[in-house]
């Protein structure tokens, strides 16, 4: 069963378990370790990328530079936000499982065993 | 056998491998939740394959690596956009949207705010951005039919688009989710399959030594040096840098904001399942725009890409195809053929697997966002509603064929960076504002969705795509009054101002209470729909 109401499409209105697990010290928790990588991770790669889109536009001469063979600057740029993409990407998920996957799963058993025996 | 015959016998056999797939994931769809979501029981590995089959579209496969062989370095930036972006839905979009949302890009709205308001205006852009990520599919497999008929024939490209709309009408019709997510699946171990032996082919013509690929793509095009820098296609005047600007922003606020892709994150069981099919993806996609560089350099450094060539003439769209038959042995040799057939093929089932998974992503939303809540009120039945979205898939099937068969002319990669323009402009705004601001509210999501939408489709029809340059939509007149072809960077930001303007100039005071249920159930999983155990 889910615990959506069909008729509007809405989750039941203020359940006050919402409220309950909201006001407890592990959702804060949760809230503000997630938030420490997302929020300056996704800074840092977006700025890192119009870097590179507004180097390759408007600092030629740095982009053109030959580093060995027919590899330029602008390739090796370019292979880094393939290189940065991969490392953030799997940074985020090692932080997610480590730090944040157990409080939610906490939280989540608390609402299961207030709602159990056929509440949802 | 002659090449045609092979040709013939591949695709033949790509149609059939798909249509089997589906009917036997047919036999497994029950409710709703099967057809929309797949009964969310993928596990994170299979959805990563089956959102890398959705992703990598024929854009990626035909128009980046002809962009690259037309226009060398400047055709990189899209492999970097397009993957860079995965950054934005893994980090801020795809867990938070997994726990909070059913079935389509409008639930994680509706969850909070006014039903009917919301949804329509969700709805209306799920199915603008997607009809123009049909148009770019559909005009591609029109092109690359022609290619292998060897001959411009007009009626084998209508002919072959008419074909694909119907066959990506069976496929959601009689497979749904399940079925659709089994294509990609298979679509994308054919993808990754043709462009490794590729890649592998082109490399060992060069000893495997990648800068004398690159110093043969430099000499062979005549443009030396310049073909390898950046600049060559956008670096011409202020004007053009600023067009760059402009799709390097649509392209990497884009993503997180495609309907199509959204709705995968349904279809795994938990928000940890939907990360680890995110990081599926960017390890596949990643690796596969690697090697379109080996594929658009490659084709620079060994077909003609001059004035008047077959790689020019089609936009760059033929690359690929035409050097799979280069590095098979040539024009006239069976392993030309053999290769040509073989990598047309793969094409085919990739623009068949994308163009699946866009039809089923408006369909849904037409059924479960615009007839169960807005016209019915939330009185249909499941049975219904999943009706009501086949009898979509047809809808949409017809329009997209209609307007597919006029759009020709356009660049396949373009109208891929239009979509993304549109969905970075009219859906990434609300998205993000409905996770992280508590004030935001229905006012704030209409106006962000319809802003976006109407600043970035206005735009481009007053930009010189539409009119007013020599490959136009419609030549002979003018009526450009926009200068850029990309209209990101100005309709993204317009998009977020109106969310903004929207939101502050409403007062809802239940929306904001109803946060707090969103937050704890987007970060904990709290309530969140749970997969179907069959």
């Amino acid at each position: 069963m889910s615990d959506l109401d069909q008729s509007t499409g809405q989750a039941h209105r203020h359940d006050p378990v919402y409220d309950e697990l909201h006001a407890t010290p592990e959702f804060d928790r949760l809230r503000k370790l997630y938030r420490g990588f997302a929020f300056p991770a996704t800074v840092a790669f977006f700025a890192w990328y119009l870097l590179y889109v507004v180097m390759s536009n408007w600092a030629t001469g740095f982009m053109d530079t030959t580093i060995a063979g027919n590899i330029n600057m602008a390739l090796l740029f370019g292979l880094l936000q393939f290189l940065t993409t991969f490392a953030i990407a799997w940074l985020y998920a090692r932080y997610m499982n480590r730090n944040v996957d157990p409080i939610a799963r906490a939280l989540e058993k608390r609402y299961d065993d207030r709602l159990g025996g056929g509440a949802r | 056998m002659s090449s045609d015959t092979l040709t013939a016998i591949l695709f033949i056999g790509v149609v059939l491998l798909t249509v089997g797939i589906t009917f036997w994931a047919s036999r497994q769809n029950k409710g709703a939740a099967d057809f929309y979501a797949g009964g969310r029981s993928f596990s994170g590995f299979q959805n990563g394959m089956a959102i890398s089959g959705d992703y990598m579209s024929a854009a990626s496969f035909l128009g980046i690596s002809g962009a690259i062989a037309l226009y060398g370095y400047d055709g990189f930036l899209y492999s970097i956009g397009f993957l860079v972006a995965w950054l934005v839905a893994l980090l801020l979009v795809a867990e938070l949207l997994r726990n909070s949302g059913r079935y389509t890009m409008a639930d994680q709205l509706a969850y909070r705010m006014r039903q009917r308001p919301v949804r329509t205006a969700a709805s209306t852009s799920t199915v603008v951005v997607s009809i123009f990520y049909l148009l770019a599919q559909m005009v591609g497999a029109g092109a690359l039919v022609a290619l292998l008929l060897g001959a411009e024939s007009q009626s084998a490209k209508n002919l072959t688009i008419i074909g694909v709309g119907l066959l990506m009408v069976f496929y959601v019709t009689v497979g749904g989710m399940k079925g659709t997510t089994w294509v990609q699946i298979v679509k994308a171990v054919l993808l990754m399959g043709g462009t490794i032996l590729i890649t592998i082919l082109v490399l060992a013509k060069f000893d495997f030594n990648f800068s004398e690929l690159l110093g043969a793509a430099a000499s062979n095009t005549g443009k030396g040096d310049a073909f390898l820098q950046p600049g060559l296609k956008y670096g011409i005047d202020t004007t053009s840098k600023i067009d760059f600007l402009s799709l390097g922003l649509a392209l990497v606020l884009g993503t997180a904001g495609l309907p199509h892709i959204l709705i995968r994150f349904y279809t795994v069981p938990t928000a940890k399942a939907a990360r680890t099919s995110v990081l599926w993806a960017i390890g596949l996609i990643g690796a596969f725009y690697l090697m379109t560089l080996a594929l658009g350099f490659g084709a620079a450094a060994l077909l003609d890409t001059g004035a008047g060539s077959k790689v020019a003439a089609s936009g760059g769209n033929l690359a690929s195809p035409l050097l799979a038959e280069a590095v098979g042995g040539g024009d006239g040799t069976t392993g030309g053929a053999v290769l040509l057939a073989l990598i047309s093929a793969v094409a085919f089932a990739t623009i068949l697997a994308v163009v699946a998974g866009l039809t089923l992503t408006s369909a849904s939303s037409v059924a479960h966002d615009l007839y169960a809540t807005v016209f019915k009120k939330g009185k249909a039945t499941e049975r219904d509603e999943v009706r009501v979205a086949r009898i979509s898939a047809f809808v949409i099937g017809g329009v997209a064929i209609a307007l597919a068969i006029p759009a020709q002319k356009l660049n396949i990669a373009f109208l891929v960076a239009l979509a993304f323009a549109v969905a970075a402009s009219a859906n990434l705004p609300s998205l993000i504002y409905n996770l992280f601001w508590r004030r935001f509210n229905t006012r704030g999501a209409t106006w962000a969705i319809y802003g976006g939408l109407i600043a970035s489709v206005g735009l481009v029809f007053f930009s010189p795509v539409v009119s007013g340059s020599e490959t136009a939509l419609f030549t002979g007149h003018d009526w450009s009054y926009f200068p850029l072809s990309n209209p990101g960077i100005i309709s993204i930001p317009l998009g977020f101002f109106f969310g903004w303007l929207g939101t502050v100039t409403s007062d809802e005071p239940d929306t904001a209470a109803r946060f707090t249920e969103l937050e704890v159930r987007a970060f904990t999983g709290a309530g969140a729909e749970q997969a179907v155990r069959h």
